[in-house]
């Protein structure tokens, strides 16, 4: 039962996103055929705004847009005329979320490990040398730090592509890319909530009951201190695995990224509508699932009244 | 209990720890001794005063040189450090000091308006959330309304947003700023609900509960101020992530108009630059904003340590 309710939640609040999205779309000023209509004649253009329902009134539009989605059908793209939005997503997506998938598990592997380790070492050496890593890593974003890889990695070393996609070396340098700022981030909510756990009575018995220093880290310290980790990566993921502009953009990699910036300049209205229902779906999903994870990681926590 | 304990299983306890009850400081109170351990705290002190120089040369710098941060000498462009121009010239000859500081106030503004935002409606929003999923039916409804609302507002492109917020409004450091604040707090409101589930099942929320103590004071008193690390934590990412959503937003032509100069739009600005050597372009703004971030982590860290009594022995 709860299920069930949840996932119609899920529908509404995806429904919710979409028609906000399309009367905000609608409200800007604009109009994808804006260069077209400089060179070609009246009738053309008008033939191809009937294409895309662009002579209905606005709510006709957005019944009929809804009518298509509920058939998970998102249109044709304006911008590139042969594709449907949903080639687009099924084209771009592997890239983006392979992508994606590569700078997550770096993040969460080597973050977790910075900041426990900052955390045991409180206010000493290997804190602080965790510390410069994490200021470093959120203060050079990756659009600079990407040219700056190029730069050493391909141009002068000649070690790694500069830039395309295709094999598991062309990923390497935009997955460190990405990965830097989430893992300084990930670092710094874990050392704080480490040092917190620490601190705890609980784990003062397990040190007085004669536990190892590794197993009270192991059993007691990570899984209390690991759920603001967890709130973070949510939507950390939705939004490594839906691609990003500047990333894709510098590394000329075919994902979806740039369709979310590009569509909105474009008033390519069919595709920010696409990107957007994809993205919300995906969005709403996890979250779901990281609602669902905190009960796994803290059996007390009670989401509802009625236990679940 | 079938297993002997002999004597190798054990060892001395810490000495240091036997007088873990006695009184050690004269009581003082809460604020006073928050103060106080900041006080101590050299790197916390550190932090802040990094702070406020950053600030001071914000207001005074640009000032203090006799080049205006956009005016132009086309003649004496791309200059290195001198004694003449500190921080060098850019492309057009503009003087780099200036238009460090001069960039240090739209990017601190923008920085402590999100900071804001995340604190006053990321975290009230997150904690009455958290404590009040799996309070009864309403709370339940409370709960579930407040994260369909968050959800709503991450989905919602936020370009588009941007974009109407420019046709409403004039484009500039304000709607930038607005921009930020519809959806910045998200993610502090998510981290602060997840805590707030974890915490609300401790023993003194149940102690505090049953003397009736109300919900609110509960929230505020008992479960935020226990998840202040965290909070800060997160503020210290706050403030750099939106100094680089503004520089974002000018590289989309969506930020502030040149010839204003933020961080991260002298940041973006310089990538094309740095390898032709012309290091000082990329350098300064990058380094301001890393010296912001170490500031306020230092000082940070020192509050969280100074305001959490558990931590300190």
């Amino acid at each position: 039962m709860y299920i069930v309710k949840r996932f119609l939640t899920m529908l509404l609040t995806i429904w919710v996103i979409a028609s906000l999205t399309f009367v905000i779309m609608k409200f800007i000023p604009g109009d994808p055929f804006a260069s077209d209509a400089d060179v070609l004649p009246e009738e053309v253009v008008e033939n191809m705004r009937a294409k895309y329902n662009l002579d209905e009134p606005i709510p006709i539009q957005y019944v009929l847009y809804i009518k298509n989605l509920a058939m998970f059908d998102l249109g044709p793209s304006i911008q590139s005329e042969t594709r449907t939005v949903n080639d687009i997503i099924a084209s771009g997506f592997p890239a983006s979320a392979t992508l994606g998938l590569q700078s997550l598990l770096i993040a969460i592997v080597f973050g977790l490990l910075l900041g426990i380790i900052a955390a045991l070492y409180h206010n000493r050496f290997l804190d602080y040398v965790s510390m410069v890593i994490a200021i470093v890593g959120i203060s050079v974003p990756s659009f600079i730090l990407a040219p700056l890889l190029i730069n050493y990695f391909s141009v002068k070393w000649g070690l790694l592509p500069v830039a395309s996609w295709g094999s598991f070396q062309h990923s390497i340098l935009p997955t460190l890319a990405l990965a830097t700022t989430p893992l300084a981030v990930v670092a710094r909510f874990m050392r704080s909530s480490m040092l917190d756990v620490m601190n705890q009575n609980y784990i003062k018995t397990a040190d007085a009951k004669g536990l190892s220093s590794f197993k009270i880290v192991l059993k007691h310290g990570i899984r209390n201190a690991i759920l603001p980790v967890v709130s973070f990566i949510g939507p950390l993921f939705v939004s490594l695995i839906t691609g990003t502009f500047v990333i894709e953009k510098i590394f000329a990699i075919p994902g979806i990224g740039k369709y979310f910036v590009d569509s909105i300049f474009n008033r390519d209205y069919p595709v920010i509508m696409g990107t957007t229902v994809f993205f919300s779906v995906i969005l709403v999903f996890t979250l779901f699932l990281i609602d669902i994870s905190y009960r796994l990681i803290d059996p007390r926590i009670k989401l509802t009244s009625k236990g679940d | 209990m079938g297993k002997q304990l002999d004597s190798t299983l054990f060892r001395p306890a810490d000495p240091t720890k036997l007088q873990a009850d006695s009184i050690q400081r004269p009581s003082l109170s809460v604020w006073k001794d928050t103060l106080l351990s900041i006080v101590k705290n050299k790197l916390a002190v550190l932090g802040l005063v990094l702070l406020l120089v950053i600030i001071f040369f914000g207001i005074f710098g640009p000032s203090m040189v006799p080049y205006s941060a956009s005016e132009q000498d086309l003649t004496g462009a791309n200059i290195a450090p001198s004694g003449e121009h500190l921080f060098g010239t850019d492309d057009l000859g503009r003087d780099m000091w200036s238009r460090t500081w001069q960039g240090a106030r739209v990017s601190l503004t923008i920085g402590f308006f999100a900071a804001l935002i995340d604190l006053v409606i990321g975290v009230i929003v997150g904690g009455v959330s958290g404590y009040m999923a799996g309070r009864g039916k309403i709370g339940d409804r409370i709960d579930n309304i407040l994260m369909r609302i968050v959800e709503i507002l991450y989905g919602i492109p936020y370009l588009l947003v941007v974009i109407l917020l420019m046709v409403i409004m004039e484009p500039g450091v304000l709607t930038i700023i607005i921009a930020l604040s519809v959806t910045g707090w998200v993610g502090m409101a998510r981290i602060i609900r997840g805590q707030v589930l974890q915490l609300k099942e401790q023993e003194y929320v149940m102690a505090a509960e049953k003397l009736g103590t109300s919900h609110a004071k509960i929230i505020f008193r008992h479960l935020l101020p226990n998840t202040l690390g965290i909070i800060i934590v997160n503020l210290t990412f706050t403030i750099p992530t939106a100094i680089f959503a503004e520089a974002f937003l000018s590289f989309l032509g969506l930020g502030v108009q040149a010839p204003f100069a933020s961080w991260g739009t002298m940041a973006n600005d310089a990538l094309g630059v740095i390898l032709s050597g012309q290091w000082w372009r990329l350098f300064f703004p990058a380094f301001m904003i890393s010296l912001t971030m170490f500031a306020f982590n230092v000082f940070g860290d020192g509050l969280q340590d100074a305001l959490d009594p558990q931590a300190r022995n």
